[in-house]
């Protein structure tokens, strides 16, 4: 791979990092909306709101960037960087189609994933802890153990997948991806997604945010352009964890015809309905709270992703 | 209790039924209201009608009229000595104390106050929401015609004494 072809690929990595939460975002805005008998935006950028993120982009860029004097200055202003810069680099990793549709093939990818995801919890209590401010202390707490938590049955319910493909590389599971895995991943499936969407803190697994309790949990003291970081993570996180269950679960590039060809539509398309679920699981579900969120955790999501995987083994060696 | 995770279902299958139908916002300020009859908006002022009663002044729950007079003679030709008449100076409705009670409109015994739905009379200053006579006034061209009377509805008063025979006519006289 020369050094031209690296740096196109970084870049387009880079610039589907920045449109696709975008994307998904003015979806959140119209599809939440239409869901609770709303508009949503209407008026920026004239044609139903389409501008509204960027309106916000701008807005945000215009506050003033406040620290607290309490606040330890180099952390706080650190944890927005490590909250977003997993994400992009995970987005590496993920194949888009067959062949060489992905910028850095790893053959360790779903490794590398999951990896790099854990260092969410990272800048959570980075933001917590160097806040100094108790509400955003114990929205880190929260989060602390949320994340930890959940990371448990996400790779689990990887590893079966994993196990049942035989190989770690992310085009590797694709590859060996069949129609007839849904049925047979379908409890890993939904572990996986709902692991992913505890460990991104979407509404109903929001307990480190809780703005009814915490104020805002562990992003009380940030505003303008470190905010606004911090939700274009929560963003990318969606698409990022869309995009991990699209490859792991249905098959990535593979569609009813035309892989070859198609097969970065199929990927996208798949991205954006899991997106899609992941909005509407949000306007349908009311926030856990945090002894039922534990109580989901370990007695819900463990035992089966422990079970998939007995049933995974069981079935890769009978064949 | 059903099986675990069936209110999700639920809530999903009621949210997804509201994506489907239209939204229920009205886009005010591009798209006008559509009002129910006897809106009440503002209350307006038929001058030729007033005489200076002063009942609706005197009615109003938190005083908000102010009307001021004076009186005319009016000479009939014929008539032994001029009649005296009132005369309408001043006539303002303070709409920062109004509370929209419609009081002043149903004691107006010379149809001269009117409800008028519209609503958009909001000032930057709390005074200037006195409204004096010549702004009263123009709000009577926004006055709808009143509703039809609802054909299954009790007849009105005058309709049913109207029909009744009158007292020593054909039928009566016990």
């Amino acid at each position: 791979m020369s050094l031209a072809e690296l740096g196109l690929r970084v870049a387009l990595v880079v610039v589907a990092f920045l449109t696709l939460p975008l994307v998904v975002g003015q979806a959140e805005h119209k599809v939440m909306a239409h869901m609770q008998g709303r508009l949503g935006p209407m008026y920026a950028g004239g044609f139903h709101g389409w501008a509204q993120l960027l309106a916000d982009g701008v807005k945000f860029a215009q506050k003033e960037d406040l620290i607290p004097r309490g606040a330890d200055g180099p952390v706080f202003r650190l944890a927005p960087a490590v909250a977003l810069l997993p994400y992009l680099v995970v987005l590496l990793v993920i194949p888009l189609g067959p062949g060489d549709l992905v910028a850095q093939p790893l053959d360790a990818g779903l490794f590398f994933a999951l990896a790099v995801l854990g260092v969410g919890v990272v800048s959570l209590l980075m933001a917590a802890w160097a806040s100094a401010n108790k509400y955003s202390l114990l929205g880190g707490l929260r989060g602390a153990a949320q994340l930890l938590g959940y990371e448990l049955p996400l790779v689990l319910s990887a590893a079966s997948v994993a196990m049942a493909a035989g190989t770690l590389s992310l085009p590797g599971i694709v590859a060996a991806w069949r129609p007839w895995w849904l049925l047979w991943q379908l409890p890993a499936l939904l572990v996986f997604f709902t692991a992913a969407l505890a460990e991104i803190r979407r509404p109903p697994f929001d307990m480190p945010i809780a703005d009814s309790e915490l104020v805002f949990g562990y992003l009380t003291e940030y505003t303008g352009l470190r905010f606004a970081l911090f939700l274009l993570a929560e963003y990318v996180g969606i698409v990022v964890v869309a995009a991990l269950t699209t490859v792991l679960f249905l098959g990535g590039w593979k569609g009813p015809f035309a892989d070859a060809s198609l097969g970065w539509l199929w990927t996208l398309l798949k991205v954006f309905a899991v997106s899609f679920a992941v909005i509407w699981l949000r306007v349908a579900t009311p926030r856990l709270r945090e002894d039922q969120l534990q109580r989901l955790c370990w007695q819900a999501l463990v035992p089966v992703a422990l079970g998939q995987l007995v049933l995974t083994a069981a079935v890769v060696t009978a064949t | 209790m059903g099986l675990p995770g069936e209110g999700v279902l639920q809530g999903l299958a009621v949210t997804a039924r509201t994506m489907t139908r239209r939204a229920d916002t009205r886009q005010y300020p591009d798209v006008p209201p559509d009002l129910p009859p006897r809106s009440r908006g503002v209350i307006a002022l038929r001058e030729e009608n007033c005489t200076v009663c002063m009942l609706c002044a005197r009615e109003c729950p938190d005083w908000c009229i102010y009307i001021e007079s004076h009186k005319e003679e009016v000479a009939v030709p014929g008539a032994a000595r001029p009649r005296q008449q009132n005369a309408l100076d001043r006539f303002a409705i303070d709409f920062s104390l109004c509370m929209y009670c419609g009081i002043c409109i149903e004691v107006c015994p010379f149809d001269a106050l009117f409800w008028s739905p519209e609503f958009e009379y909001a000032e930057y200053d709390l005074r200037d929401l006195l409204h004096e006579q010549g702004r009263l006034g123009e709000w009577m061209a926004t006055v709808p015609p009143p509703p039809a009377h609802d054909p299954r509805g009790e007849p009105a008063k005058e309709e049913a004494a109207a029909r009744r025979p009158a007292p020593g006519a054909a039928g009566g006289g016990a």
